[in-house]
């Protein structure tokens, strides 16, 4: 059962390494000193361009050529050391500190990080932090890079977290380390520095303002073109993302939706602008929804998104991206899966879409309706190949025996969702009688669902209250694909009416409409 | 009487500081005393909020030896009173496992069970045998109502709830197994809410009585407001240049 929830970290089978003394590894033909050419033609022009805020080929850098020298010179190890870089970009504190942080970032992607380098990287974006909150930087930096580097800080703590919570094959100088450091990746100091970054930025008020008018951020993408700087508003920006993502993995869900809520995720925006914080948002929003139980807005949300990936993707093939753009693409898949069959309101659904949930999960979709032994076992899978990489915010308790906890938050997660699941399992029954009559006494359905009577109630007043969800303002708001009211002991059931949605047929005509009276304007009658 | 007031004043003063720390300042360990105190503060003078304790509930996640099981078991009561919504699972994806495994604990998440599943019968009969958790949280004192009657109260407003999105008309015993209350209690009941919310009585064919329970759109589809029909105002602004 816990085979499926797989340990994200790249190279996984480089965990070992945490085990030896980090030079030793990193040994391999490594020399933190050494700057080939292309390195250091690429920091001198890096610089030059933050230097010159020249966006467009900042961007191009960070994206296309930092990849390629990766590739090409550093595929097994880190690039070279900022020590040795530096004099080349006149010791430039604010650029040493991105250039660090593009030196982690590309660590933990290739390789595996000891337990100093995580604990200096979480320095390094402490003292980056810090020069953005204290308002002096002045710099313009692409999305991408501003993106990245949130999504980097929340992904690192999760992964010290679940890295931590590994105690027995800690050794004792680890251990040390960890007991002096305690303060490296504390959840008090993620959570606080996001907050941190949303507060000092405003970006709360600006995108109020902006609703009336009085701002331009979304307008701008987020970039200023007064001369200023856009690193803390959409730091600020993105930081509400991260919440979401922190909050989901200590599983409080309420809380997350609640940081998402200043972006309006019915519109384009700022988060829609990078491809990476756009799936981020929309597949926690979904899985948040859906742990709330409000299926619907899950589903529809996922609906969007993977038809989004679907006719983008082939332009992100290139992207350092692209495999986790897929990986998602391909857990938001189980999670509408898991969704549908909950709530099965296929009409939400698009066609594309449709047609590549059956083919991914067709089977296993008419299983999980089928709510015994076996669709549990489906259910417990899709959940843990899907799920976020729950986390144990606490730090161990160096005094008990080093036991391995990393999975408990996972564990009880998914306990609680399994439950949740077996609470439903009758109602699928229900709903395949529901279709079949328009009116059927309370003796009769009993009868066929071989329950007695007060049974049947309790099992139609479940339907009731797991198909009528509690939306965020407190309103109820009906799942419901088929539903029912009950005339003393007369069930009825309710035909759904296909929706004549008349406002937008008219929208339609009117702009179609304009456009023939346009054309017809053009032709020039002699 | 002066005290009274003074006091009220005062916990009025304190749960407005505990909602602004909770929204500006949630991610910090010193402000744990003030979320229990806010807690039992929500169990004496029948107030509830989801935020705050959920703020508490992370607190306590991040550092577990402060976790106290008396306010953690006084939230799930809260939470349970808060149904239909969702609050009480929402409290357990906070509340670690080992935990939960205590018998108070056990029990609490039965009566939730029970709830989620329209067991009213099997709920009061478990939450009878268990007053000494549901008594966890005693009502105001000073109040001549019953003991727990906050508790129950919110418990029949739930169930009463669930009975008006199911039934156009139901059954007295239905009813009566739902909210745990018979006989003249029942009538008096029943007189209460035909006043006050619209509820009348008819002749069921030979078994009783027949409530009929105000008509919503859940039980009345006809009521159904045809959200399909309704146009945001956004979507009109974007033919405004042609309209113009």
């Amino acid at each position: 059962m816990a085979t499926a929830y797989e340990y994200d970290d790249a190279t996984a089978a480089a965990a070992n390494y945490d085990d030896q003394a980090g030079p030793q590894r990193q040994d391999l033909g490594y020399d933190p000193n050494f700057v080939p050419d292309s390195v250091k033609s690429f920091v001198v022009h890096l610089y030059r361009h933050i230097r010159e805020k020249n966006v467009y080929e900042i961007h191009q850098m960070y994206e296309t050529s930092f990849q390629t020298l990766s590739e090409r010179l550093f595929k097994e190890t880190p690039w070279p050391s900022v020590d040795a870089v530096a004099h080349y970009v006149d010791n430039d504190h604010v650029f040493c500190l991105l250039y660090r942080e593009m030196w982690f970032r590309h660590l933990y992607a290739r390789l595996s990080p000891t337990l100093k380098q995580r604990i200096d990287s979480w320095d390094n974006y402490c003292s980056l932090f810090q020069v953005v909150l204290h308002g002096v930087v002045n710099m313009q930096l692409p999305n991408q890079w501003l993106w990245d580097m949130v999504d980097e800080f929340v992904y690192q703590f999760q992964s010290f977290c679940q890295y931590r919570a590994k105690m027995k094959t800690k050794t004792e100088q680890e251990i040390a380390l960890l007991r002096q450091h305690d303060q490296a990746w504390n959840v008090y100091g993620v959570l606080n520095f996001l907050q941190a970054l949303v507060e000092k930025s405003m970006i709360i008020q600006i995108l109020e303002q902006e609703k009336e008018g009085l701002e331009q951020f979304t307008y701008t993408d987020g970039y200023d073109y007064n001369g200023g700087s856009n690193v803390l508003k959409v730091l600020g920006y993105f930081s509400m993302v991260g919440l979401l993502r922190v909050h989901c993995l200590l599983g409080d869900y309420h809380t997350g939706l609640k940081c998402l809520l200043p972006i309006d995720i019915s519109q384009q925006g700022v988060y829609t602008s990078v491809i990476g914080s756009h799936i981020t948002t929309i597949y926690h929003y979904g899985f948040a929804n859906l742990m709330l139980r409000r299926y619907v807005d899950a589903i529809r949300e996922f609906n969007k998104i993977l038809l989004y990936i679907y006719k983008t993707k082939q332009y992100h093939q290139k992207s350092p991206q692209y495999e986790q753009i897929l990986k998602k693409n391909e857990q938001m898949y189980a999670l509408l899966a898991i969704c549908l069959s909950l709530c099965p309101q296929v009409k939400l659904v698009e066609e594309t879409v449709n047609s590549q949930l059956r083919e991914k999960y067709g089977e296993k979709m008419i299983r999980m309706q089928r709510y015994d032994d076996e669709a549990f076992a489906i259910y417990d899978e899709l959940f843990s190949y899907a799920c976020p990489k729950f986390i144990t915010p606490s730090a161990p308790s160096f005094e008990e025996p080093l036991v391995n906890y990393n999975q408990d938050a996972y564990r009880l997660q998914l306990k609680l969702f399994l439950y949740e699941v077996k609470q439903q399992q009758l109602l699928s029954g229900v709903r395949t009688f529901l279709k079949v009559y328009s009116t059927i006494s309370l003796a009769k359905l009993a009868n066929y669902m071989e329950v007695d009577e007060p049974t049947l109630r309790t099992i139609l007043m479940t339907y009731k209250h797991k198909t009528h969800a509690v939306d965020s303002e407190g309103k109820i708001i009906s799942n419901a694909d088929v539903d029912f009211y009950i005339d003393d002991d007369m069930i009825h059931v309710i035909e759904s009416k296909p929706l004549k949605r008349y406002g937008d047929y008219f929208l339609r005509q009117i702009v179609k409409l304009e456009g023939v009276i346009n054309d017809m304007d053009r032709i020039k009658l002699d | 009487m002066g005290r009274e007031r003074d006091t009220q004043k005062m916990q009025q003063q304190v749960s407005f500081t505990v909602e602004q720390l909770v929204t500006v300042n949630p991610y910090n360990p010193d402000i744990l005393p003030d979320l229990e105190n806010y807690v039992n503060e929500q169990v004496s003078s029948e107030t509830y909020s989801l935020d705050a304790n959920l703020c508490l509930l992370r607190l306590y996640q991040f550092e577990p030896e402060r976790l106290s099981t008396q306010i953690v078991a006084r939230i799930l009561v809260k939470a349970l009173m808060a149904m239909p919504a969702p609050d009480f699972s929402l409290c357990l994806f906070l509340i670690p496992e080992r935990v939960q495994m205590e018998e108070q604990f056990k029990t609490l998440i039965v009566l939730s069970h029970y709830l989620e599943t329209g067991r009213f019968r099997q709920f009061w009969d478990e939450a009878a045998k268990s007053r000494h958790i549901v008594e966890a949280v005693p009502d105001a004192l000073w109040l001549t109502r019953g003991q727990n009657a906050g508790f129950e109260q919110a418990i029949q407003s739930y169930a009463i709830h669930l009975l008006s999105l199911t039934y156009q008309k139901v059954p007295r015993s239905v009813l009566a197994e739902a909210i745990n209350i018979e006989g003249l209690s029942l009538d008096k009941f029943l007189e209460q809410q035909m006043a006050t919310c619209g509820w009348s009585i008819e002749k069921g064919h030979g078994k009783g009585q027949l409530i009929v329970l105000p008509s919503n759109e859940f039980n009345h589809p006809e009521l159904k407001k045809n959200a399909a029909d309704s146009v945001p105002l956004e979507h009109i602004t974007r033919i405004f240049p042609i309209l113009g």
